[in-house]
């Protein structure tokens, strides 16, 4: 039962973009890191910053 | 032996679905139970779902779970990225289900909860559902391009601009005819407008809070925003008993409207994150939260309908709006049954973050089901109303007269039974000095809801169930309206880059302002005819919008159809080609009866010579003299803005058949754009796993 709530949890923040900085940082890492010249990860609001942006250029409203 | 216990579990799903949708249609005189139209829609999507779409899936477009997603091959970590399908599923679900599905069923329940219903059930299944999967489809074999590049690249630059056209229009009257509806809930109610004004800085706060006091801390602003707007039901209540405040908030249609115009504006040129991405999050979580709420009331309270299965409005005299069941039935409920701006959140947002293409068949065909079964939710909360109560709250008061007596005699004379104690006792229950004309479907919709809502948790709290349900639909609303704006804005932006670079930079402030402008005065005009009209508006602008999107659905479907036959698969073209022959079918029929029709309630022409001819014989109450050169000249005006979307529609058809037919007698065409296979390290990761 816990473990369910956790899950949902979790999903809830996925969704919602809650934890689209902790991704951030997960990515960064994993394609980043390997290189030497790699630019330094995003503070947590300039990410911020960078992700509202570029979530709201499209259509991604309807009626 | 598994298998033998799933297929009886078919066989049962089949049977109780033939039971329920017989049940629903055949029944007549006696009232339903609500949970008989909840049985047929779960059966019937559980059996297209497994049925149909999975055969769509597999020998239709040949899904290939082994391809690399454009999310996979592109990934960048912000808008190309490889996303849990049930992550994908809540975004293109939230994006896709508007106030369309709530408002729609809610004008079409006039002719009867059975038309509609089917409608609903049938259109999704065979029409939106499939439209949804496939363009999402091709999208991802296409790196999410968007439609009209779709439609470029496949068809021609005809069908690309056309799409363009039409998605723009579309946005123009679509924000048009929900602005009006929030007028019309808003029209002399404190309660309402003040709880409505309260979610805008209760939207900035959450803003500032996301962006600067604890950035990307999504979850905790958005509580504290829901839980602020919790508070201002209640606190429009306190403002409602105010003398002084009262009357702050206490509002004719036109003031408002011009204050929603204001708004439009300030919301497309301020930053997104001072007002829409707040706005958004929390519009999503109420929506999604009522909608739930909504769902588990009704199966606790299993309440009755009692709307008859047919009424006599499908001769087309109906009150709400003017025309026959065919092909207005069809129109009035868009979203909810088929909804052509699917097609742009399918094709463009929701393909880059696809993970697998076997998610297509849930994300796609799935997230059309459940905002079907929303619209099927919204047809319950309106005909579990008395039909007399719900004529009197939808009937414009151009129709049954300005004076509740008259409106009841009115209805009554319609056999609905209603007195004009009844509508007070039930404006006086819900907080409100009256019900009467308060048309556009919210109203009546919230009066649904919240009798549902009080009925099932508790009755003395109607007041605020119904300044609860209106924020609700309020709030969502005006997302639309801004996001639409802004969508608009950047349209215009870049068209008019064409002409002047400068114009068509995004952040260019003069440019932001001219394109604002432009956009918000296109729906401010048709909000402002639509508030200044004695019929209400909504008999015009809705249908006008039915229209529009149901062509942006052809447009989508063409582009699909042409897509299959080019790449030889002629024998299935029927799957989108049937519903866009149907599309086809009433929107030119709807249209040639909005242009031609005599009668004076359905066609545009009939209406102005109408009214010309009363204002020349000065027949018309003076009132009615100042506004009816106006009111002539838009009915001119959404006469030909109907035959420009046929015109539209039809070359758009007629390219994509010339383009078949090109194709098929061996003769070169657009190459298909679809990009190349490449395998999916995703899959072989999980499999060497």
């Amino acid at each position: 039962m816990l473990k369910m709530l956790k899950k949902l949890w979790c999903y809830v923040r996925h969704v919602s973009g809650d934890d689209a900085y902790e991704q951030y940082l997960k990515h960064h890492a994993e394609f980043h890191q390997a290189t030497v010249d790699a630019p330094p990860a995003l503070s947590r609001k300039e990410f911020f910053k960078l992700w509202q942006d570029s979530k709201w250029k499209g259509i991604n409203r309807c009626c | 032996m598994n298998k033998n216990i799933k297929t009886m579990l078919w066989i049962a799903v089949v049977l109780l679905g033939a039971f329920a949708v017989a049940g629903i249609a055949l029944n007549r005189g006696e009232s339903i139970n609500a949970l008989w139209l909840i049985a047929a829609a779960v059966c019937v999507y559980a059996i297209a779902y497994r049925f149909y779409a999975a055969w769509i899936a597999a020998k239709v477009l040949v899904i290939d779970e082994t391809r690399a997603t454009p999310a996979e091959r592109l990934d960048n970590g912000r808008d190309f990225v490889p996303t849990n399908k049930w992550v994908v599923f809540g975004h293109h679900f939230a994006a896709i289900a508007g106030p369309g599905p709530l408002i729609g069923p809610t004008l079409a329940a006039q002719f009867g909860y059975l038309p509609g219903t089917l409608w609903i059930l049938i259109g999704a299944v065979l029409g939106g559902a499939v439209q949804d999967m496939v363009t999402l489809f091709f999208s991802t074999r296409r790196n999410g391009r968007s439609l009209g590049q779709m439609a470029r690249d496949e068809i021609g630059v005809v069908g690309g601009s056309a799409a363009l056209i039409g998605t723009f229009l579309i946005m123009i009257i679509l924000i048009a005819v929900l602005g009006l509806v929030v007028v019309n809930a808003m029209k002399h109610s404190p309660w309402a407008t003040s709880t409505v004004a309260a979610t805008i800085p209760i939207a900035m706060l959450v803003g500032v809070y996301m962006r600067n006091i604890r950035p990307g801390r999504v979850l905790e602003a958005s509580i504290i925003g829901v839980v602020l707007l919790l508070l201002s039901v209640g606190l429009g209540g306190w403002v409602d008993h105010h003398e002084t405040l009262r009357s702050l908030f206490d509002h004719d249609g036109l003031p408002l409207a011009y204050g929603i115009i204001l708004y439009g504006f300030a919301a497309a040129v301020l930053p997104v994150w001072l007002l829409l991405a707040p706005r958004d999050y929390l519009s999503t979580f109420m929506k999604l939260g009522t909608i739930m709420l909504l769902a588990i009331a009704i199966v606790i309270l299993r309440p009755d309908m009692h709307m008859p299965a047919v009424t006599q409005f499908v001769d087309g005299t109906g009150p709400i709006f003017g025309g026959k069941l065919f092909p207005f039935v069809f129109i009035t409920i868009a979203c909810g049954a088929i909804s052509g701006f699917h097609a742009l959140i399918a094709s463009g947002t929701t393909p880059k973050l696809l993970g697998n293409e076997r998610d297509i068949r849930m994300i796609g065909y799935g997230g059309m089901l459940l905002e079907s079964f929303v619209a099927i939710m919204a047809m319950i909360a309106a005909t579990v109303l008395e039909p007399g109560v719900f004529f009197a709250i939808n009937s414009p008061a151009g129709v049954v007269g300005k004076e509740a007596v008259d409106a009841i005699a009115k209805i009554n004379s319609w056999g609905f039974a209603v007195t004009v104690e009844q509508m007070q006792q039930l404006a006086s229950d819900m907080g409100e000095s009256t019900l009467f004309s308060r048309t556009g479907g919210a109203p009546s919709l919230a009066v649904g809801m919240a009798s549902i809502f009080g009925s099932a948790f508790g009755k003395e709290l109607l007041a605020l169930w119904y300044h609860f349900a209106i924020m609700f639909e309020a709030i969502f609303i005006l997302t639309t309206l801004d996001a639409g704006t802004r969508v608009g804005r950047f349209m215009l932006q870049d068209l008019l880059g064409n002409f002047n670079k400068k114009l068509g930079e995004t952040s260019y402030t003069p440019s932001v302002i001219l394109t604002s402008s432009i956009v918000v005065a296109g729906w401010g005009y048709f909000l402002y005819i639509g508030v200044i009209d004695p019929n209400g508006g909504v008999n015009i602008l809705w249908p006008l919008f039915g229209i529009a999107n149901q062509m942006l659905a052809a447009i989508a479907l063409c582009v699909a159809t042409g897509i299959l036959v080019k790449s030889g698969k002629l024998k299935y073209a029927w799957v989108t080609g049937m519903p866009l022959i149907w599309l086809v079918i009433i929107t030119t029929s709807a249209a040639y009866e909005k242009i031609f029709s005599a009668d004076v309630r359905v066609g545009f022409f009939a209406a102005a010579n109408d009214m010309a001819a009363k204002l020349a014989a000065g027949t018309l109450p003076t009132d009615k003299v100042a506004v009816a050169p106006q009111l002539i000249f838009n009915q001119h005006l959404d006469a030909y803005l109907t035959m420009f979307f046929v015109v539209v529609l039809w070359v758009v058809i007629l390219d994509m058949v010339r383009l078949c037919l090109r194709y098929l007698g061996g003769k070169p065409v657009l190459k298909l754009s679809e990009v190349p296979h490449e395998p999916s390290r995703l899959v072989e990761n999980w499999v060497r796993d």
